[in-house]
């Protein structure tokens, strides 16, 4: 009788933006772990990306507004930390979005999202948010940032 | 306080006061990318403080993460001392940063088997922040000391300073016994070859000399610290002492 209801969260949580890079939601970056039903409640399962990103906070409020709008109420979220989050959850499908939002997708190899160019040189290996490094492109010239491999 | 709460308060307190210590670099960095990494690697450093402080409100029962972060004295806190030492220049925080990388990155893969669920989940997570981190403050240290006269200079300089500070990563007590016999904790002893090893290659790279382990501080196990801990409890816990409602 509850599958029906974990599905609808599911679908809702699709549409919970990451605050930092809204091109993408929370479950498409990976940290939405698991939805049940127990003892009455649905137990949402959340694990941050970074220990510290300071996104994690702002993402369980969405995710609250979103499914008591919906009429949803009777939830908890909870935080786990094992299996550790990893880019590897990214799909193809989600990688794509990034490229075209300007941030060159975790792969291995970082590149131009704007001109496709592998001749890049390196900025920075930090970024404006924990998540990401900071990229020159060699060929158009425009920076850009990396989504790193963790 | 049980054993178990008192162990990982251990840990959360030494990623507390040197995630505290980074975040004075913010808006003060040499170059705005090196402000950005070192506030970055406090983050990392607070969030993984944050986990393991939740875990000891848990294990405790009554006081909050925030609570024990914010309402305890000096001699209440057991972090190791190497984390509260002063930023001083560049060079100074490099050293320091360097040397409890390659630490952390030893203690949390050893962690990381821990029975205790929890614990190794934690460790699981920090490994990979810390390897991160680790790989930034090695490549600096390099090219530091590798660099001209004068940075090298300057950087041996601090390296012989903070060295005293590093016995502590190794010591173990008799805390550290019970932990490591119950499967939970780290043998200590355990990580100084690996420690060694990672270290010296670093310092060879970065044409520096390896100072002699002499005289090696002691002591925050009981709670023992030097000057600088409550200068930094002073800042860090001002507001929510002399605002105790304050929300944020």
């Amino acid at each position: 009788m509850q599958s029906g209801k974990i599905a609808e969260i599911w679908t809702l949580l699709g549409t919970v933006p990451d605050p930092e890079i809204p091109a993408i939601s929370v479950v498409e970056l990976g940290v939405i772990r698991d939805v049940k039903f127990l003892n009455n409640e649905f137990i949402i399962s959340v694990t941050p990306t970074y220990s510290g990103c300071p996104a994690v906070k702002t993402f369980q409020d969405d995710i609250k507004t979103q499914l008591n709008q919906n009429k949803i109420h009777n939830f908890k979220i909870e935080i786990v930390y094992k299996p550790a989050w990893t880019t590897d959850w990214m799909s193809n499908e989600t990688k794509e979005k990034l490229r075209k939002y300007g941030i060159s997708p975790p792969e291995k190899f970082a590149q131009c999202p704007q001109c496709s160019s592998t001749s890049i040189e390196l900025i920075s290996e930090f970024g404006a948010t924990a998540c990401k490094s900071l990229y020159k492109c060699k060929d158009c010239l425009e920076p850009f940032e990396h989504f790193k491999c963790i | 306080m049980k054993d178990l709460e008192k162990y990982t308060l251990r840990i959360a307190d030494t990623s507390l006061i040197l995630a505290q210590r980074l975040s004075e670099w913010c808006s003060n960095g040499p170059t705005l990318e090196e402000d950005i990494a070192l506030s970055n690697i406090s983050l990392d450093l607070f969030g993984q403080a944050n986990g393991l402080l939740d875990y000891v409100s848990k294990l405790n029962g009554e006081k909050s993460a925030d609570e024990i972060a914010f309402k305890r004295n000096e001699r209440q806190f057991y972090n190791l001392q190497i984390c509260e030492q002063e930023n001083g220049h560049f060079g100074d925080t490099i050293i320091r940063q360097f040397l409890c990388d390659s630490y952390f990155k030893l203690f949390y893969s050893s962690l990381a088997n821990s029975k205790d669920e929890i614990l190794s989940a934690i460790a699981n997570k920090s490994l990979k922040e810390v390897e991160y981190h680790l790989r930034h403050s090695s490549n600096w240290v390099i090219r530091l000391g590798d660099g001209t006269k004068e940075s090298n200079q300057k950087i041996q300089t601090s390296l012989n300073q903070i060295w005293k500070f590093t016995g502590e990563f190794f010591e173990m007590d008799e805390l550290d016994n019970i932990m490591l016999k119950k499967n939970i904790g780290v043998d200590n002893n355990n990580l100084k070859e690996e420690w060694d090893l990672i270290v010296n290659k670093t310092l060879k790279q970065a044409k520096l000399t390896r100072p002699n382990d002499g005289y090696m501080m002691n002591g925050s196990k009981q709670g023992l610290h030097t000057e600088y801990l409550g200068k930094i409890l002073a800042q860090m816990q001002y507001l929510p002492r002399a605002y105790p409602d304050a929300k944020w």
